[in-house]
């Protein structure tokens, strides 16, 4: 019967219900998990790629990113869904951020960012025709009116902002992980090997070096600069080797 | 035939303007105020065509006011200088705006700030400054009197020596004025002239 209101995206169903907003979350939900974590003096953002092959030419630039992308010099996001509709998105939210810029000189502050793209991504339910976009999307970035920020949206156009956010495949298991192990006052660096930690326990394989993406944004101390960092294999490989280390020696105790 | 003039203190920014409203020959009013605030720690003071100063100013203040609630928060007075310099530059090269404005706002973290615009959407930060044919006796005679630690008595002082040369040489000089400041505590009105 749900059928009959499938093929129209920006209608309800019976129920009130959006059918295709909710048939684009399930999209997400066999994705590659991305998860994200506030700390006191920044965020961490943690990905697991699921495009990984001998065959990709390493060097080619869009082979290492398939889930972190820089929106501007203070804000970063990591994505899970489908990879083309991502790029658009992201495309959208670098063209939010500059023509800020141009207006007012000043960077955007990292709420009225994801505003943006999600009132753009709501308009795909409510008119044109046009499937959503297969995409959520975590937000880290830092202003001076908030700090250190981290907000997800997702294919309604809904965004939130949280402490701890897991979206993509096992994101439910993830969540209920990020309860148990966030504390308000964690610092980066704990708060690095801890999501490592939970994107493991969440995932069914064992992590691996080119399957696994590592962010963080920070503030460097003597410029007062944000700093957009991606983690390399040598920086990547330790932690995971912990994280592996730390799920065989639950799994065997 | 507007005069405005600004100057910029190490914790208030004061603007002069005058205050007649003429139509060719014929003054319309006398206490026409031409500083008009945008919000609680900013205002403008606008010169140059009737219509457009009025209309453009309008525009800014209601743009700057949807910010303020879309977003929960105010603009800076730099964000807001920029943003003005883009509408100008914007309508520049289809219908401009013929209006010359002077912005003076006080920021908590930055302190007072003035900025000078023209109708070619040219954008300065400034100490001092001014514009119309007042500006162009009062500009040299401020340069010398202006000091970085200026206090508001000598701020006053400052615009009363402007004002009383703009009457000793300007050929059809307005005859009222009114000067105005903002501190950290907001826009207030120092005296009418």
């Amino acid at each position: 019967m749900s059928r009959r209101y499938d093929s129209r995206t920006t209608i309800f169903s019976p129920e009130g219900r959006l059918y295709q907003v909710e048939y684009a979350m399930e999209a997400i939900s066999n994705a590659g998990a991305s998860m994200g974590m506030l700390a006191k003096d920044g965020v961490v953002l943690v990905a697991e790629k699921k495009i990984t092959s001998k065959l990709l030419d390493s060097k080619a630039v869009g082979v290492r990113k398939e889930k972190m992308y820089k929106l501007d010099d203070h804000i970063a996001c990591s994505v899970a869904g489908i990879t083309a509709d991502a790029n658009i998105l992201i495309n959208i939210c670098r063209l939010a951020a500059q023509r800020y810029y141009f207006a007012y000189q000043e960077p955007i502050p990292v709420e009225q960012l994801v505003q943006s793209v999600c009132d753009t991504k709501q308009g795909y339910t409510q008119f044109g025709g046009q499937r959503p976009f297969g995409v959520s999307i975590l937000y880290a970035g830092w202003d001076e009116h908030y700090g250190f920020q981290l907000y997800q949206s997702d294919p309604s156009g809904n965004y939130g902002g949280w402490k701890a956010a897991a979206i993509g495949a096992g994101h439910a298991a993830a969540t209920n992980l990020l309860k148990t192990d966030y504390k308000d006052d964690i610092t980066l660096a704990e708060a690095v090997p801890l999501l490592v930690r939970v994107l493991s326990k969440a995932m069914d394989t064992s992590l691996a070096v080119d399957k696994v993406e590592i962010a963080t944004l920070s503030k460097d101390p003597a410029t007062g600069k944000v700093i957009y960092k991606q983690y390399e294999a040598p920086e990547i490989t330790p932690l995971i080797e912990a994280a592996n280390a730390d799920k065989a020696a639950a799994a065997s105790s | 035939m507007d005069y405005l003039m600004g100057i910029k203190g190490p914790d208030f920014v004061m603007v002069c303007s005058d205050t007649q409203a003429a139509h060719s020959v014929i003054s319309i009013k006398h206490d026409e105020d031409k500083i008009v605030p945008l919000d609680s720690h900013k205002m403008f003071g606008i010169a140059g065509e009737a219509g457009d100063r009025v209309n453009f100013s309008e525009f800014v203040i209601a743009n700057v006011k949807l910010y303020a609630l879309r977003n929960s928060t105010e603009l800076s007075t730099s964000s807001v200088a920029h943003f003005t310099r883009g509408e100008l530059a914007k309508a520049l090269r289809s219908s401009p705006y013929h209006c010359n404005l002077l912005l003076a706002g006080y920021d908590e973290k930055v302190g007072p700030s003035l900025y000078w615009m023209d109708y070619l959407a040219t954008l300065n930060k400034i100490n001092t400054g001014g514009t119309g044919y007042g500006a162009m006796f009062v500009l040299s005679l401020f340069d010398k009197l202006w000091h970085p630690n200026l206090t508001e008595a000598e701020a006053v002082d400052m615009m009363e020596q402007g004002i009383a040369e703009v009457k000793r040489r300007l050929v059809v000089a307005p005859p009222h004025y009114i000067i105005k400041i903002i501190d950290k505590n907001g826009i207030r009105t120092v005296k009418t002239v």
